[in-house]
């Protein structure tokens, strides 16, 4: 479970001080399906850094599963996104010139994953992302923009998170790539009841999600639940 | 993360970019290698200098005649020229001196010595039994100066093996023939084994002839050129050396030491003089091949420093999905080490085939000492954490959100 507390955070450049969020809160439960949407330059990639335990807040408290981790440092962040969070970014998703499977396991190597296991556990996170199993030993370089992408939710998945972090998953792809991609963490919520928090600017994108959080200059203007939700069907 | 997992990391990252992996690692590989191959040629000449002075005898104390110096600075002779050592000086050292094992005294001087058509222009040596022992000479046929010779004043001469090539040619048997020096008629009563060419003093190209014969008809007096003695013991030497010098003093009736008409030199004194030259070059060498290891050093940082910069995204991912500072740092510094450890490798390995070459083609034998090799090696290593620190550091502090972001 999420739950942001009056967070603000301040960048400081040179004598400007500039707000990108100004006193948030918002809970989120376990198994939701989020999307966070707002123009460039209203907060939303700095929340997403919060929420990824990428940074720190200014001021508030960011509880996730009950641990207050706004004043953690470095290396404990690190271990918040080892065992509690999956990334999917928009770009640079993978480690070049690297097989699919290894891609997978990287997460693996730093949580110390017995050798045997972490294959066994890239091999389901794929199948669960939707991969086929023909591309496992592909290097990432020869794989689709589509297929970059489920090898990256793959990756999120690997370590077990609380939640999945995708940050603008497909503003890389074509429509209908980006709609297999959505379809697939629809299906991953559904089915596995994962936390899924989505970062994008397009309405379209973020209408596949169960409640939209919409920001703007730093700041929550509405958060809702009853609009029309967009569910990809899937073929297989 | 496991040691395993970072060396496969660290392999597939060298493998990526082949070419400049191959050309960093070469800049260690010449490092090291100049620096083993030149610290062997320096020890392999320290030790051919070393043991051809010790092949002229061991445990050796030298006493030659210093020119003596006029009052009020006229000139000079040269050291050795000058006649202020004779024959009982040597007999009261071997009587007064403790520790002396044996001694003999020697007037050296260069004729043209003549055999039956052929002739050669060689070192005559005028000197005693006891030459054979302190100078670790050995006699192939025939015998040595005896006692008997000298009191006889016989004519007779012992030829060094190079010599009596050059006077009877090969294979021939110079035993019992007669050869001039200076036109008076010496005759052969044997040869002594080679020892091999020593440098200064090559003891296979001389004429041994008795001491008393060489005073009274080749030079007309009783001087002697060098007396050498042989010390009991290593010891011994400087105790030796100085009651030398202070019977000497008093039976030239010199009262201040530094107008002494004669040197007492120790053999060991000798070797140790060459040592400091020898291995001044030997860490001159070392020293030039050393500042191409520290190129090669800065190229392995200036590699990692460009691979740092090139990585950033992979970086930021990596700490995206959990790796720590320490992570990063260990990844970027085993990949240098990795350099520097395979570049020591081969240029351990180079550097040995340099020492063994230049050993086979007989330009001096070299020895590759296992000193030198954990030298160049743990020098390599330290290279490598020196200038992989940095490069590492600076991936580690890089900001997640920054390193993703970069393009």
């Amino acid at each position: 479970m999420i739950e942001v507390k009056n967070i603000t955070k301040t960048y400081q450049t040179g004598d400007i001080a500039f707000q990108a969020l100004k006193d948030v809160s918002f809970k989120i439960d376990d198994g939701e399906f989020v999307a966070i949407m707002g123009p460039s330059g209203s907060g939303k990639s700095t929340m997403m850094h919060i929420l990824g335990a990428l940074d720190t807040p200014t001021s508030g408290k960011y509880f996730l599963d009950g641990k207050d981790v706004s004043k953690f440092t470095d290396d404990e962040l690190a271990d918040i996104r080892k065992d509690k969070i999956g990334f999917v970014f928009q770009s640079f998703n993978l480690l070049p010139r690297t097989t699919v499977l290894r891609n997978v396991m990287l997460p693996l190597i730093y949580d110390q994953v017995p050798k045997e296991e972490r294959e066994e556990r890239a091999r389901k996170s794929l199948l669960a992302a939707g991969m086929d199993e023909g591309h496992f030993l592909h290097k990432s370089n020869q794989l689709s923009g589509g297929q970059i992408q489920r090898v990256a939710i793959a990756r999120a998945l690997v370590n077990n998170p609380t939640i999945i972090l995708a940050d603008e998953p497909t503003g890389n792809l074509d429509t209908k790539t980006g709609e297999i991609v959505l379809g697939t963490f629809q299906k991953l919520n559904k089915e596995q009841n994962r936390t899924i928090i989505l970062i994008t600017h397009e309405h379209d994108v973020a209408e596949h999600a169960d409640r939209i959080i919409f920001i703007r200059d730093g700041q929550i203007v509405t958060d809702k639940k009853d609009h029309q939700k967009r569910v990809i069907h899937h073929t297989k | 993360m496991h040691i395993f997992d970072i060396l496969e990391e660290t392999y597939s990252a060298l493998m990526a970019n082949k070419v400049r992996t191959f050309l960093t690692v070469l800049g260690i590989v010449i490092g090291i290698a100049s620096v083993i191959a030149m610290i062997s040629i320096g020890q392999g000449a320290q030790s051919s200098i070393t043991s051809s002075i010790e092949s002229t005898g061991s445990n050796l104390i030298m006493i030659t005649p210093g020119a003596q110096r006029s009052i009020g600075g006229g000139v000079n002779t040269g050291r050795g020229a000058a006649k202020t050592l004779k024959s009982t000086d040597a007999e009261a050292i071997k009587t007064s001196v403790a520790g002396v094992q044996a001694i003999t005294s020697e007037l050296s001087s260069r004729y043209q010595v003549a055999a039956k058509g052929t002739n050669t222009n060689t070192t005559v040596d005028g000197t005693d039994a006891g030459y054979t022992a302190v100078r670790n000479i050995e006699i192939d046929t025939g015998t040595f100066i005896t006692d008997q010779n000298l009191k006889n004043l016989s004519k007779v001469a012992v030829l060094g093996p190079t010599t009596a090539v050059d006077l009877f040619g090969d294979g021939a048997d110079p035993i019992g023939q007669i050869i001039k020096i200076n036109s008076i008629q010496f005759k052969v009563i044997g040869v002594t084994k080679a020892k091999g060419g020593s440098g200064f003093n090559n003891q296979d190209d001389k004429v041994y002839i008795p001491l008393s014969t060489a005073q009274k008809f080749l030079a007309g007096d009783e001087y002697v050129s060098q007396i050498s003695v042989q010390a009991a013991s290593t010891d011994q030497m400087t105790q030796i050396q100085s009651d030398i010098t202070d019977l000497l003093l008093e039976r030239h009736k010199i009262a201040d030491p530094t107008a002494a008409d004669f040197t007492v030199m120790n053999q060991n004194d000798i070797v140790a003089a060459l040592s400091t030259v020898t291995s001044t070059l030997t860490i001159l060498l070392a020293a030039v091949a050393g500042i191409s290891l520290i190129v090669g050093g800065i190229g392995i940082m200036n590699m990692m420093l460009t691979t740092v910069t090139e990585r950033t995204r992979e970086i930021g991912l990596r700490k995206a999905i959990g790796a720590k500072r320490k992570d990063i740092t260990l990844q970027f510094l085993i990949e240098a080490v990795a350099l520097t450890f395979v570049g020591g490798l081969v240029g351990v390995a180079l550097g040995w085939g340099i020492a063994y070459v230049v050993s086979y083609l007989n330009i001096i034998q070299t020895s590759v000492s296992l000193s030198s090799v954990l030298l160049a090696f743990g020098v390599s290593a330290a290279i490598g954490i020196i200038f992989g620190y940095y490069p590492a550091s600076r991936a580690s502090k890089l900001n997640p959100i920054d390193a993703l972001r970069y393009e």
